[in-house]
């Protein structure tokens, strides 16, 4: 086993953890946006898809870089935007 | 590691940071939308950092699809209904999904042109489980949503053998994959592992009920962190490793949730093709010689304009009918007249964990008038008067003897222990479990027959009229 996947798998596992402690705190009234805030995460894909489309590829390896890219930004600009959209909406009693 | 590389490394570790401090402002609605903000301010330091990076030769076609996709998203952001949210979510994630397999699709291509014989395992390994879970997430969330959009139809789609078909296709995957990875480098076999894992999406999600999407789009939301994480040890990249396995732990917490307020495993909600009506034949009978009482708007207005306090139940139905500005308004009017009044909101109440919290946010109901199951349950044997709005299955006692019923053990609100029960429903019918419920005949319960809507903007304004 290389020494760098080693250390991928350390950090993945000690994330999941810290992913578990942070997440079960979120209470089930902010569970939606939670889910959307997270999605908006999860496009973080983004950054290997860059790396393809500029890194000089072959035709092939571009157009599927572009279509990642893509295909990221959507799940990125949509899912920050969508959950900022939600939670402004969360308001409390007596505050206008 | 030069000065460089050292400044790229921090600038990952900061924008992984702001992710999980993001995640934990979230614990709190006040603090939530800072959360949200910090996360983004993450994606956005690390994307920029990526940009700056010296692999990166030409901009011209990242531009392109940054573009796009800022268009696509912004657009379908701001358009998008509250009530449409989990297919929206869904098919976000589909995309995710989609883009973590394409990355993972390229560098296969890239590795195999550039070397000679079998890839490095680690990599192949980490390649194909990035096309087989990102595939199944692109493919099963556009599904999802087809169906909660009204696309596909929304009951579950089953043909002969279906389990069997399901699991030889996401075996065919498995074996390709280990050929490719221990054996030989096959373009073809790699375009049938592709295929294979987009089939295996459409087939996972077609045999599930529209009512359990919201399971399925928790479990897709789980799915796309994992392949997001797979790309990360593709592409030796430890933030998207951390973002990958924060959203993986999400996915799974908020399935595990769902299925646990529905009191069904997740094997279950993914195989049984539940909502068919089959498992529940037999148990489906009629009122028969029960007699439910009914209201007007004016005998329900006036045992709620008295009630000290009073406890709203909404359900999905509701937000069908989008009587959920017509619920705040009476909320209010009651609130102003001195009556207690409560929101009870069931785990399993929406289309998504947290979905009806989001639809009365909207209606601008404070949140902090919505009370979850728990901490509502104690509350209904010293409440006046319970108003059911489009909830049905959540509410039914039978949940807590009846050992046949296709929802024993099913966590419900306990409504049955206040003093009096007024229902909204159109008809006595059955609800999504397709059981009747022994709620309606309770001499405490009175049935106000009639649209959500409309009943409760009679209820309103009669109200006023106190």
């Amino acid at each position: 086993m290389s020494e760098s996947l080693m250390m991928g798998l350390t950090i993945f596992v000690l994330a999941m953890f810290a992913g578990f402690e942070v997440i079960t705190k979120v209470p089930p009234t902010l569970h939606t946006p939670l889910m959307s805030g997270a999605n908006a995460i999860s496009g973080i894909a983004i950054i290997g898809a860059l790396l393809v489309t500029g890194g000089g590829n072959t035709t092939l390896n571009i157009i599927l870089g572009v279509v990642a890219v893509t295909f990221a930004t959507i799940n990125v600009v949509g899912g920050f935007l969508v959950t900022d959209r939600m939670l402004n909406m969360f308001k409390k009693k007596d505050e206008k | 590691m030069n000065l460089f590389e050292t400044v790229m490394a921090l600038a990952y570790l900061i924008a992984a940071s702001l992710f999980i401090l993001g995640i934990k402002y979230m614990s709190s609605p006040a603090t939530a939308r800072k959360g949200n903000l910090l996360a983004a301010i993450g994606m956005f330091i690390a994307i920029v950092v990526t940009l700056l990076d010296k692999q990166i030769i030409d901009y011209s076609w990242i531009i392109v699809g940054i573009i796009i996709g800022s268009a696509i998203g912004a657009v379908s952001a701001r358009r998008v209904h509250m009530t449409g949210m989990p297919q929206m979510v869904g098919i976000f994630n589909g995309f995710g999904g989609g883009a973590s397999a394409l990355v993972a699709v390229a560098e296969f291509f890239r590795l195999a042109s550039e070397t000679n014989g079998l890839l490095p395992m680690d990599t192949s390994i980490s390649i194909v489980l990035s096309i087989i879970i990102g595939g199944v997430t692109l493919t099963g969330s556009f599904i999802a949503f087809g169906k909660l959009q009204g696309f596909v139809s929304g009951s579950p789609i089953q043909f002969p053998l279906q389990n069997i078909v399901n699991s030889l296709v996401l075996i065919g995957a498995v074996l390709l994959s280990i050929y490719i990875i221990a054996y030989d480098v096959n373009m073809v076999f790699f375009y049938i592992v592709v295929g294979l894992s987009l089939l295996y999406g459409v087939l996972f999600v077609i045999p599930i009920g529209g009512a359990d999407m919201p399971v399925v789009i928790s479990l897709l939301n789980s799915f796309s962190g994992l392949a997001a994480c797979a790309t990360g040890f593709v592409v030796g990249n430890n933030i998207l490793i951390i973002a990958g396995s924060l959203v993986g732990s999400a996915g799974l917490i908020l399935t595990q949730i769902m299925c646990k307020a529905m009191n069904r495993s997740l094997t279950n909600v993914l195989f049984s093709a539940f909502g068919t009506g089959e498992q529940v034949a037999g148990t489906t009978q009629a009122g028969g010689d029960k007699t439910a009482r009914s209201v007007d708007a004016e005998e329900a207005a006036m045992i709620m304009g008295y009630a000290q306090s009073a406890v709203i139940v909404p359900g999905y139905g509701m937000a069908a009918a989008q009587a959920q500005h017509a619920v705040r308004e009476l909320a209010e009017l009651l609130n102003n007249r001195g009556v207690d009044i409560k929101f009870a909101i069931h785990p399993v109440a929406g289309r998504m964990p947290g979905h009806m919290n989001v639809l009365l946010a909207e209606a601008q109901v404070p949140y902090n008038l919505l009370f979850d199951m728990d901490d509502i349950n104690p509350e209904f044997p010293h409440t006046d008067v319970v108003l059911v709005i489009g909830a049905n299955d959540v509410i039914n006692p039978i949940a807590r003897y009846d050992k046949s019923s296709p929802i024993y053990g099913m966590p419900i609100l306990d409504v049955d222990k206040a003093k009096h029960i007024i229902i909204i429903k159109r008809s006595l019918n059955v609800g999504f479990a397709g059981i009747d419920n022994e709620l309606f005949y309770d001499p405490k319960t009175t049935m106000f027959f009639g649209s959500a809507k409309e009943k409760v903007q009679e209820l309103v304004a009669e109200v006023k009229k106190l």
